[in-house]
């Protein structure tokens, strides 16, 4: 679980560890936030390590899965590609800086990631990784062109990596959340809700709850798919 | 790391491509990745295991000139000295 010290993936984090997942939970700075999803899982008697790694370092994808199989002894068999930022500004006014590092953390990171994750899972025989990406990369959002089209572009890969690896038992999903009441979206531009079909914004569980479907036994014939977790914005 | 033998190599990377599905017995140095329904895919695992087992690093272009099993044993054993 990538980015999981808050917000959705913190949510995503518990919502496995109550599955049976043991999860490493990945922070990049806020190690205390990490360690309370930890010890919130550890609380309900699930298994969970705090990992510290900035995936936008070509270097995490090695440390995060080394350190994992070491600590469980076992392949990591399900991925989460959660961290994501956005460097909002219209085109004409968008740097190179706010447009590279999106694509770096939203994008190429989650490539990285699902690279080093996929051979220890084809070898088992089974394996989950879910990509979240947004409604942002479906439906064109003003001032959000970087994340759009990191966004896009994983919802392009999933269903690439999901065609490349489905025989052997690996699935690879993409989940897309609309407006979601989390830090990152604190402040929601007026007139939002009035485009939101179900006139609210949605919950970290109500994606998380999306993802552990993705990541579970009974979703083994769901893969190279997208699932909108948006209130019917996108519809 | 102990010296391997072009035995135990080809023994192992008979199992590994009988494990991606051709019968074991239909593998022979002279089969070829095609006929026995092999691809990129089962490749990339075989590299995976022969890295793994032997610490012999095949890489795309590698696996792109290997077109028999026994292209596969020979590059093993050539560099797993």
């Amino acid at each position: 679980m990538t980015g999981a010290s808050r917000g959705i993936g913190a949510a995503i984090a518990i919502a496995l560890a109550r599955d049976g997942w043991p999860v490493g939970v990945n922070y990049r700075a806020d190690r205390k936030a990490a360690e309370r999803v930890v010890a919130q899982i550890e609380g309900e008697g699930g298994q969970a390590i705090a990992l510290r790694a900035d995936v936008a370092e070509s270097s995490a994808a090695n440390e995060l899965f080394g350190s994992l199989e070491q600590h469980y002894g076992a392949p990591v068999l399900a991925l989460v590609n959660n961290a994501g930022i956005s460097r909002d500004d219209l085109v004409p006014s968008l740097g190179d800086d706010e447009w590279s590092s999106v694509i770096e953390v939203d994008l190429n990171a989650a490539f990285r990631l699902t690279r080093r994750a996929l051979v220890p899972m084809m070898r088992a025989r089974t394996g989950r990784i879910v990509n979240i990406s947004s409604v942002v990369g479906l439906r064109a959002n003003p001032g959000q062109a970087n994340y759009a089209a990191a966004k896009a572009g994983l919802i392009a890969f999933t269903k690439t990596a999901a065609v490349e690896v489905a025989r052997r038992g690996v699935t690879v999903n993409a989940v897309a959340p609309g407006w979601i009441d989390t830090e990152m979206t604190a402040e929601l531009p007026k007139g939002l809700l009035e485009s939101i079909p179900a006139r609210r914004a949605g919950t970290p569980q109500e994606v998380a709850a999306c993802v552990r479907f993705l990541a579970s036994e009974e979703a083994s014939y769901v893969t190279g798919a997208v699932l909108t977790v948006d209130g019917g914005m996108a519809a | 790391m102990p010296a391997v033998t072009t035995e135990q190599v080809e023994t192992r990377v008979i199992e590994a491509l009988a494990s991606f599905g051709p019968e074991a017995d239909r593998i022979t140095r002279e089969s070829t990745f095609e006929e026995l329904d092999i691809d990129s895919l089962d490749l990339v695992e075989l590299a995976q295991i022969v890295e793994d087992e032997y610490g012999v690093v095949l890489k795309g272009e590698d696996m792109k000139e290997m077109k028999t099993v026994g292209d596969a044993i020979d590059v093993i054993v050539s560099r797993a000295d």
